[in-house]
């Protein structure tokens, strides 16, 4: 048999069963960067967590047909929007899931909404997604700068942090990150003493901690991501300021950056996740199946909103018996998610998926009993707080309900 | 407090002797960049990938071996080092009569080929390497806090730049090295294995780049792309200097690091960009680079 014939034997054989089992066949999208500064803490893992809710959900058993693809949007919007177009218009995708860096994620989110079709997005931070630039077609699953801000800064004026200095990276995401925290700290009652802008990205940092030093505040805070985020924590604590006695506030700070980091320069860190492996049970076997699968690593946050995004999905499609897209996103909104790694939320009408947030500080080497065991939890910021307050935002969908 | 500039002076001395720390790293980059440059006429766009490589190395010999901070010193430039010569024997070295830009495609898919490599092998975000024990801490200068290490990191290269220069200008093995680099026909024809020498040039500038690797590797996070970013500041000090000078990129690499780190008080937006801003300077007027001679 020829291999022509064979795969279309094949096809047809998988298309049989298909007949026979599936109703509903759905194919999801995972777009994030493969390869830049993000792919860590989104990357290929996402893929993995996006199967590993398909598999949990028994979507096959449930009569629903499930493919994945992924793609690479290399932090750039324009390699974005051509794949998430190719994607809906060419491929057949429902859903998009994922898509870290803000500039892209904002821009897939107007094409969703255009060929209306789904974003989960997980990886991305900016409060536009569900403000200014919300869309009905647009989730926003895991976190945002306000609820960064809003955790570190409030906390950290709570233990006596009132007087801060920001480090910013020099473009969108900083700037917004900057802004949404001073105003945290203005609320707390602190007091913003100043700032220096970064080019992004950057390598050496001594010179701009070196002022932030000069300026004497309490907390410094990094209002950068990522790599640059790594080298001034790396650089500070060569600079001896944290045993000077500034703080520092890592504004946004995954797992998998204080992997690179290493305990003895993180140590100390305060910081705000949605998700820590090592939370309870639900969160430790998850994590365990998730690091056989790649490569050892725990999951960062992105990592289980992709996951737990899925499933919220996955659920709407089973109840619906249909993959309708304003179907699905109502029963979405209307109906409260509940899985095993953010336990129980709900997404407003703006599209944010809300749900405890949690305040972690980084282990001291000591402390630590191995890799991967790196946060020590200081409080729970519930879920009514944790986020933007609905009416803040702007979002036009909110106006009109 | 005097302020001279509007700018306290502490904090101006304190800014002025990091330039002199981040310029360190450009001088030794861009003195194995010059080497290469002036023997193999060959603009060696894998250069930032090997710097890569040096902190790697170092890296691995740390989590593999148990070998500290002092030995990768060593060590990691003689790894890098060898795998240069393998690079040059096998392919630069069928390229020497072709085109500049032959040289430069190849060299910059190597790099790529290089970093894509260790990026699927140990990802972006980076390992941690920590600041050898008999260098941590600092001391306080009254105007700022300098940590030993930093202090080390201007001391070494300083001397390293020195000792090449001097091996260069000074000695027989730089005579021949010059030489050849004038006329290699006329040298061979003098019996001196000119293609050897070759290789061995090529070998050393790359161990420059790995050495430079190791002293970055306790201060920047040691990833995949920590070259990427480098290289083309480099590039644009070894033009300001002049392609193939030796001592212009050594005193241009310290320069523009203090310039740099000036502009990070003034004016941080710009910082990133500057030195191409005085590139583009010197170019009008001087194409040739502020130490080189015009072809």
């Amino acid at each position: 048999m020829g291999i022509r014939t064979w795969l279309l034997a094949t096809t047809f054989a998988i298309g049989a069963m298909g007949a026979a089992e599936a109703q509903v066949a759905v194919k999801l999208g995972v777009l994030n960067d493969r390869s830049g500064v993000y792919a860590d803490l989104s990357g290929e893992g996402s893929v993995v967590a996006a199967q590993l809710a398909v598999e949990d959900f028994k979507a096959k058993e449930k009569g629903i047909d499930v493919s994945i693809i992924s793609a690479d949007h290399q932090n750039k919007p324009d390699i974005g929007s051509n794949i998430a177009r190719q994607w809906y218009d060419r491929d057949g995708v429902d859903v998009i899931l994922d898509v870290p860096t803000s500039s892209v994620a904002l821009a897939v989110s107007q094409i969703t909404r255009e060929k209306n079709k789904i974003l989960i997005n997980s990886g991305a931070g900016a409060t536009d997604l569900t403000g200014k630039q919300c869309s009905p077609n647009t989730i926003h699953w895991t976190y945002d700068t306000y609820a960064l801000g809003y955790g570190t800064g409030t906390a950290l004026v709570k233990r006596g942090g009132d007087t801060w200095f920001f480090l910013t990276a020099d473009y969108a995401f900083g700037h917004a990150l900057e802004r949404d925290t001073a105003e945290v700290v203005k609320k707390a009652g602190g007091k913003v003493l100043g700032q220096v802008r970064h080019p992004f990205p950057g390598s050496d940092f001594s010179s701009f901690l070196l002022q932030a030093q000069a300026s004497q505040a309490k907390v410094i805070g990094l209002a950068n991501a990522g790599g640059d985020t790594i080298n001034a924590i790396k650089q500070a604590s060569e600079f001896g300021i944290v045993a000077g006695g500034q703080t520092l506030a890592g504004l946004l700070v995954f797992l998998s950056d204080v992997h690179a980091l290493g305990l003895e320069a993180a140590q100390g860190l305060v910081l705000t996740e949605a998700f820590y492996w090592d939370q309870n049970d639900g969160t430790r076997a998850w994590s365990e199946r998730f690091a056989a699968r790649h490569g050892g690593s725990k999951p960062t946050m992105v990592h289980a909103g992709v996951y737990a995004g899925t499933l919220h999905y996955l659920k709407a499609v089973e109840a619906l018996k249909s993959k309708d897209t304003k179907a699905v996103l109502e029963w979405m909104r209307a109906n409260p998610s509940e899985d095993p790694l953010f336990g129980k939320g709900e997404i407003r009408v703006d599209g944010r998926h809300v749900h405890d947030m949690y305040l972690f500080e980084v282990k001291k080497p000591s402390e630590s009993k191995g890799p991967w065991d790196y946060y020590n939890q200081l409080s729970v910021i519930p879920a009514a707080e944790a986020f933007r307050p609905l009416d803040a935002g702007g979002c036009e969908l909110v106006k009109k309900s | 407090m005097s302020e001279l500039l509007g700018v306290p002076s502490q904090v101006l001395f304190g800014q002025l002797l990091l330039g002199l720390i981040n310029g360190s790293f450009y001088a030794v980059l861009s003195l194995g960049l010059a080497i290469i440059f002036g023997l193999l006429n060959i603009i060696n766009f894998a250069h930032g990938a090997q710097y890569m490589m040096g902190a790697f190395v170092a890296w691995m010999l740390l989590q593999y071996a148990g070998v500290g901070y002092w030995w990768a010193l060593l060590a990691a430039p003689v790894v890098v080092g060898i795998t240069g010569v393998v690079i040059e024997r096998l392919l630069l070295a069928r390229l020497r009569n072709a085109d500049h830009l032959y040289g430069l495609l190849l060299t910059f898919g190597l790099a790529l080929i290089i970093q894509g490599i260790f990026r699927n092998e140990y990802g972006v975000s980076g390992l941690p390497y920590g600041i050898p024990p008999e260098l941590a801490g600092g001391r306080n200068l009254g105007f700022m806090f300098l940590p030993n290490y930093r202090a080390w990191v201007v001391l070494a290269s300083l001397t390293l730049c020195l000792a090449t220069w001097f091996v260069i200008e000074r000695t027989r093995l730089g005579a021949y090295l010059r030489a050849a680099t004038e006329n290699p026909t006329l040298v061979q024809a003098f019996g001196i294995n000119v293609p050897l020498l070759v290789t061995l040039t090529y070998g050393f500038g790359v161990a420059l780049a790995a050495f430079a690797g190791v002293l970055a590797a306790p201060i920047y996070s040691v990833n995949p792309n920590m070259g990427a970013d480098m290289i083309i500041v480099v590039f644009a000090v070894v033009v300001i200097g002049g392609m193939g000078s030796i001592l212009g990129s050594i005193v241009t690499g310290f320069a523009l690091g203090i310039v740099e780190g000036l502009t990070k008080v003034f004016y941080p937006e710009a910082s990133s960009t500057v030195i191409f801003v005085i590139m583009i300077l010197v170019l009008l007027v001087k194409p040739a680079g502020l130490f080189g001679r015009a072809a």
